[in-house]
């Protein structure tokens, strides 16, 4: 059954995710909500599926546009805005002339 | 089938690089390169759906892509580093309203085909629905658009329960009649109601736990969209996401000594007046040149920001103390408390744009035992996360809460406009301590005369 498949994906996944940030200093609290944001653009695959298929509304084409536009938004703002803040950390010594 | 196996596997690969991604965020030396990884996976994800046969016309996804992208540049090279907490709500916000409507669509296409899919069907609109107004408020409140009070009425817990109750009994009736396209409207309408009452009964101080709550929420919602659409990467996507709002959320909730519920239906307002300890003691103030002469011969300092530094703008004049320390042979670092900033880890970003190293940036619970061993604390902007009465005083409202031990430094010196008191609208009961040095002024103008005293001395 295609349920319990996706459920033990998102088991997993759950236990993936806390093993992964549990591990990220609280120095970089702020980009990886930033990150986190760009990686939940991912719902962009789903957005270009509703706005590629057969047009069925004007509704239909209304939401899958606008779900692409915002979905983009997050991939594009998230990713430019991480590497903004990531590109200001930097180390003693580096700093200095 | 042969061309749904290569998607498939692309999307193993994009996932993979994700959670590479995040790994290497762990540290601030290999995080670009895992930024960088994770955009890659998701040019694949991108670019694999676009080429699995899924997609018949591009028209409107061009058009898509274009209004997202230019205004996600311009929006992430144009917020400032203190506008990040509102940057992040409005992300927050987008997400989750691209999974409602993505949802909607399917709905919209397919109806709901089967129990299971009305269920996730339903839980993705109303935790998307909140989400994204809550996101909304609180971009409001962050961007003092709105009110940083919170905002409560009378019987608004009533309003809640009624509005969770009606949720309740008309999802009941979805689930069983998936073909009623009214009542998902409805529900979806409530549930965006629902989300502006939750965040407006939330104090501004309350935003970091709020922020956190939210990011959770977004994965949720991209994980039940999957659900909805039988997709595994938002699956993947969504629970690593959700998680990473869930520790924020924990972490968040520890530093200010509350509970998550406390945070969502309790409202900050209730502080009580306590009128017991009346013993008026004397605050001593300090000239900027005695702090100077005090400063020249300390050896060690540690610096502990508070939201203050940010809003007087002293960031940058706070590293050319720091340098100016230094040069003098003294060993500065700058002690963190978890909700210094606006959301997590924004104070460390803030000073990280003040060309701060970030290896001088210590975490509280690094800092505290070895705080009797430095000469001078300066506390500027700060207030409540250095309140000894937190570490003692049972009656104080913010007793429990963690706090950076300032007080266990030989000197203290607090930058200070006023007397006032902080957020929790508490008296601190440091700035009265023996080894306590007051001085008033803007924090700025403050630092930058220290660092006066240190060039003309040289």
């Amino acid at each position: 059954m295609e349920l319990i498949y996706l459920l033990f994906i998102l088991v997993l996944s759950v236990f993936l995710g806390f093993a992964l940030i549990s591990k990220v200093p609280p120095l970089l609290h702020t980009p990886l909500m930033s990150e986190a944001n760009a990686i939940c653009g991912i719902i962009i695959i789903g957005a270009l599926i509703a706005a590629g298929a057969e047009a069925e509304s004007p509704l239909t084409i209304f939401l899958g546009t606008s779900a692409v536009a915002l979905a983009t938004f997050n991939v594009v703002g998230g990713y430019l805005v991480t590497e903004r803040m990531l590109k200001m950390f930097k180390k003693s010594g580096s700093t200095k002339k | 089938m042969t061309s749904e196996f290569i998607t498939n596997f692309v999307y193993i690969i994009s996932s993979v690089l994700f959670a590479f991604g995040l790994k290497l965020l762990g540290s601030p030396v290999t995080a670009r390169k895992g930024n960088i990884l994770s955009s890659v996976g998701m040019f694949l994800a991108i670019a694999a759906t676009l080429a699995s046969g899924h997609i018949i016309s591009f028209q409107w996804i061009l058009i898509g892509i274009a209004i997202g992208s230019i205004l996600g540049a311009l929006v992430a090279f144009r917020a400032a580093m203190t506008q990040m907490p509102e940057m992040i709500a409005l992300l927050h916000g987008c997400g989750a309203l691209a999974s409602v409507f993505v949802d909607w669509t399917a709905y919209h296409v397919h109806g709901a085909p089967d129990i299971v899919n009305a269920i996730t069907l339903l839980i993705s609109i109303v935790i998307g629905g909140l989400t994204f107004t809550g996101s909304a408020i609180a971009w409001g409140k962050l961007s003092e658009k709105l009110s940083g009070k919170p905002l409560q009425f009378t019987g608004q817990q009533i309003v809640n329960i009624l509005l969770i109750g009606t949720i309740a009994v008309l999802g009941v009736m979805f689930v069983m009649d998936p073909t009623r396209y009214d009542l998902f409207l409805i529900i979806l309408g409530l549930s965006l109601v629902f989300g502006i009452f939750l965040v407006l009964a939330i104090g501004g101080a309350d935003m970091p736990v709020v922020i956190s709550v939210l990011n959770s929420y977004s994965g949720v919602v991209a994980c039940t969209t999957g659900f909805v659409i039988h997709n595994t990467l938002l699956i993947v996507v969504g629970a690593l996401v959700g998680a990473n709002g869930i520790i924020l959320s924990i972490i968040m909730c520890k530093a200010m000594n509350r509970s998550l519920g406390n945070v969502i239906f309790g409202g900050f307002g209730a502080v009580k007046k306590k009128s017991g300890d009346t013993t008026k003691k004397d605050a001593k103030p300090m000239s900027v040149e005695d702090a100077y002469l005090i400063l020249e011969a300390a050896k060690s300092v540690v610096i502990i920001p508070g939201y203050g530094l940010a809003v007087a703008q002293a960031q940058h004049a706070v590293n050319e103390l720091s340098k100016a320390l230094e040069n003098n042979g003294c060993d500065v670092k700058f002690a963190i408390h978890p909700v210094a900033g606006r959301m997590p880890g924004h104070m460390n970003v803030l000073l990280a744009e003040a060309s701060i190293p970030y290896d001088q940036l210590m975490e509280m619970e690094a800092i505290n035992p070895i705080m009797e061993t430095v000469d001078v604390s300066i506390i500027i902007g700060a207030n409540d996360v250095v309140n000894p009465a937190a570490r003692h005083d049972k009656s104080s409202p913010i007793y429990g809460m963690p706090i950076i031990d300032a007080d266990k430094a030989r000197t203290v010196f607090v930058l200070k406009r006023s007397m006032a008191t902080g957020f929790a609208g508490v008296e601190n009961e440091l700035f009265y301590f023996e080894n306590t040095r007051m001085i008033f002024g803007d924090a700025k103008q403050t630092v930058q005369a220290l660092v006066a005293e240190f060039k003309s001395s040289h």
